[in-house]
């Protein structure tokens, strides 16, 4: 009786191992996550607009259907990104997430401060290589760090009603993603 | 003999109570810190790098992207304010308070997330669009079959999720009272 007991318990414990081990392998070994889902239609460092969700088509679940949203999908081993987002007359945020869709960094209109979102993003090694006197007119310009080399950036414009989605789409289609290459 | 079966039993059991567990908390969306109000529910966490594993893990089986905390914030709801489920075939009412944010948007999904089908071609309201009475409140109407006013549309469907956003809003991780947010209570009003 106790040894069933004992059995009972390590299978509890190896049970929770099983259990804990699962949930931290799954987003390295998803298949469907929202980087994989945007590969075959998002170019490598480039802004790529996504089409709208639709009932019959949507890329990922629970998108917003009152955004335009662009997707740049970047991979830092040639360099540091340069991304330049133009404001929409509504709303418009930009959110970095890494490969397995972690949200590290997110800013909007407002916060950027001026009439278009302008930042460097890099990973902390090529941050570290940054001459020092560029870091002091840094104080300028936005400099984000990436925690990996690959991840998306995501720029949503906001149409406050379905009129000015044209015009969301308008101005996300300004929005640019460009590797700077190495010195 | 004993420890062959023994070790066999243990381990089949162990397998199945570690996958099933997982199962469990992926399908039904276990995370840890939200922020609940009424029948809506954020996880403000979610959407920054102190996303827990749990929430991790969803986010890549589902395929979604969480809302950046600088961006806003998200919140769903799947019953009224009683608890009911909600069911597409009946009429839901929502009005009141919303928290303060310079926009928000109201969207209508079946439970994956996909928007629903339906005559008018409406999923949701954003803050600009929606009708108000003079005091600036409003009131949803969430139905199968068309409302004057603010309607929108169940397609029918058996059991939808209702997502409402917050953008540019100081509620996020910091936020601990249902007084900093009041979110609009959503009653029930009968069955077609």
């Amino acid at each position: 009786m106790i040894r069933a007991l004992m059995w009972l318990l390590a299978a509890i414990l190896l049970g929770g191992v099983v259990h804990l081990s699962t949930v931290l392998a799954l987003p390295q070994a998803a298949k469907q996550d929202a980087y994989s889902r945007l590969v075959p239609l998002t170019p490598v460092n480039t802004m790529a607009p996504l089409p709208a969700p639709t009932p019959d088509k949507a890329i990922m679940p629970f998108m917003d259907p009152a955004f335009a949203t662009a997707v740049c999908r970047y991979d830092l081993t040639g360099g540091s990104l340069k991304l330049i987002a133009p404001v929409s007359q509504a709303y418009t945020s930009v959110t970095f997430y890494t490969r397995n869709s972690v949200a590290y960094y997110a800013i909007n209109d407002r916060a950027a401060g001026r009439r278009s979102i302008e930042l460097d993003l890099m990973t902390p090694a090529q941050h570290a290589q940054l001459p020092e006197e560029e870091d002091v007119t840094a104080a300028d310009r936005l400099i984000i760090e990436s925690p990996g080399a690959s991840g998306l950036v995501v720029v949503r414009a906001l149409a406050p009603e379905p009129g000015l989605m044209a015009a969301a789409r308008g101005a996300l289609a300004r929005a640019t993603c460009s590797i700077q290459p190495v010195q | 003999m004993r420890l062959l079966f023994g070790s066999f039993f243990t381990l089949l059991i162990a397998a199945a109570l570690g996958l099933g567990a997982t199962w469990f908390t992926l399908t039904r969306g276990v995370a840890f810190g939200s922020l609940t109000v009424g029948a809506w529910t954020a996880w403000p966490k979610t959407g920054s790098v102190d996303i827990d594993p749990y929430a991790r893990a969803s986010i890549a089986r589902s395929g979604e992207l969480p809302t950046g905390v600088g961006d806003g914030i998200t919140f769903y709801a799947h019953t009224d304010d009683t608890g009911q489920n909600f069911d597409g075939r009946c009429t839901f009412v929502i009005s009141g308070m919303t928290p303060a944010a310079r926009y928000w948007t109201v969207t209508l999904y079946d439970p994956e997330g996909r928007l629903v089908a339906n005559t008018i071609d409406r999923h949701g309201f954003t803050s600009d669009e929606i009708l108000r009475d003079n005091d600036g409140r409003f009131s949803i109407a969430v139905a199968p079959l068309a409302r004057p006013g603010n309607w929108l549309p169940t397609g029918g469907i058996e059991q939808f999720v209702l997502v409402w956003r917050l953008y540019d809003t100081p509620i996020g991780v910091a936020t601990r009272t249902t007084k900093e947010g009041p979110m609009p209570a959503i009653v029930r009003k009968g069955c077609s």
